[in-house]
């Protein structure tokens, strides 16, 4: 089974996030903001991150970056997932190395078509 | 279509939802619902309960102020309104479809061209139902930025579908944020489409590199010339035997002797036409078995 650490400071986002990516047979954690989730991913390396940019304490961008700044050698898929639906920011999320983007409000379909370009489903 | 077929709402339970306020529809006017739509696209719902013809006809009601089924098909049959049966039928058509849907095909069709290309000829590619232009501009993306790699042309893509609103969504080459996120790598969606209002809009670069035409696969001639490889993916399974049997004629005939046809995941040509059998070399692909256009079997029925 693959992982999934679903970043979203909205825990209702969490919640549907979390309902989908078990229907698509995915083990999930979970993280209310970037420090949290890179504190998840010390912890254990998860093959698919799902990416707020907007939260408190750590951004999802500053995640991003000390993500790949960090020590961890494995390389999870990172998906923005995020209200920031413009084409600057949709540009600035894929050259700080994010795999795919994903513009809120989101559904079943559009998560599994996302995960499924990054090879994860 | 990726389908122009069946009805809308295709993932609906399998009972009525119980608070529909809708009056129900007589038997008359399904028959005549169903019978509009099979005269003008070939495709059959009577399999279909009537209340999802009330799904499917809600936006139309509300949209013309009426109450139910059987006061739009009183409008239809009073005959004053010449656009109302291409709405009706609009609306049923399922257009369901998505950028590089099953996109295995997409990497297989590109080897399949490259070999076609040896030939000397420019390729040409058929999309038959291609409903608001997903497939084709899937396709139109792929060949263009091999082009852009390798300097290798890009083929001639003619996309057609029996529901004039669909091919005029096609040409716009306009997406919700919904459509846009199925099945189009982020990266493609930066280079080829432009954020406008809520909606994503394909660079006219694109668009311009497909033919979008409306054709009723069913009772129209097949865009002229002939193709490499023809895609119907997702149309024939709501046809009876008999239509699909002219349409898979209609096909056979517009295909250049070696060229490929491809059908939806879940479909086979396997019992169903002599025309066509599985590609020794292209698995999910077929072809037909005689290249050549005198074989009887290839001309259209009564012809």
């Amino acid at each position: 089974m693959k992982t999934c650490l679903v970043v979203d400071d909205s825990k209702v986002i969490r919640k549907v996030a979390r309902h989908i990516l078990e229907t698509l047979d995915f083990t999930v954690r979970e993280a209310c903001d970037g420090q949290e989730a890179l504190q998840c991913c010390l912890e254990s390396v998860p093959d698919v991150i799902l990416l707020d940019w907007n939260m408190p304490v750590m951004s999802g961008m500053d995640f991003l970056r000390a993500l790949r700044d960090s020590d961890i050698t494995q390389r999870p898929k990172v998906v923005f997932c995020t209200t920031e639906n413009g084409m600057a920011y949709i540009r600035a999320a894929i050259e700080a190395g994010a795999d795919e983007y994903v513009m809120k409000p989101f559904d079943r379909e559009t998560l599994a078509s996302k995960l499924q370009i990054v090879g994860m489903a | 279509m990726m389908g122009a077929s069946a009805l809308r709402g295709r993932s609906m339970p399998t009972t009525a939802p119980s608070s529909s306020p809708a009056p129900a529809a007589s038997q008359a006017t399904i028959d005549v619902l169903t019978a509009l739509l099979e005269a003008r696209t070939g495709q059959q719902i009577a399999a279909y309960r009537s209340w999802r013809l009330d799904t499917a006809l809600k936006p139309l009601l509300r949209e013309r102020q009426l109450g139910s089924l059987d006061e739009l098909v009183a409008q239809l049959l009073a005959g004053k309104d010449r656009e109302i049966g291409e709405h009706i039928v609009d609306a049923l058509l399922n257009q369901e479809t998505s950028f590089y849907r099953d996109a295995q095909v997409f990497e297989h069709l590109v080897a399949a061209i490259a070999d076609a290309e040896t030939a000397g000829h420019r390729i040409r590619i058929w999309c038959a139902g291609c409903s608001t232009g997903q497939e084709p501009l899937s396709l139109a993306m792929l060949f263009a930025e091999r082009h852009e790699t390798t300097g290798a042309p890009v083929p001639d893509i003619v996309a057609t579908d029996v529901s004039g609103a669909a091919i005029a969504r096609a040409r716009s080459g306009r997406f919700t944020q919904f459509e846009i996120q199925r099945g189009l790598p982020i990266r493609r969606m930066m280079r080829w489409f432009d954020g406008v209002g809520a909606d994503w809009v394909a660079k006219p670069e694109l668009v311009k590199l497909v033919t979008f035409r409306r054709v009723n696969l069913v009772s129209d001639a097949a865009p002229a010339g002939r193709f490499d490889l023809v895609l119907c993916r997702n149309v024939l399974l709501y046809l009876t035997a008999e239509t699909k049997l002219r349409v898979f004629s209609t096909i056979a005939r517009a295909l250049r002797p070696g060229g490929l046809f491809v059908m939806g995941a879940g479909e086979t040509v396997s019992g169903q036409t002599p025309l066509f059998e599985p590609s020794q070399r292209y698995r999910g692909f077929y072809e037909t078995p005689s290249s050549s256009t005198g074989d009887p079997r290839l001309r259209a029925p009564g012809s």
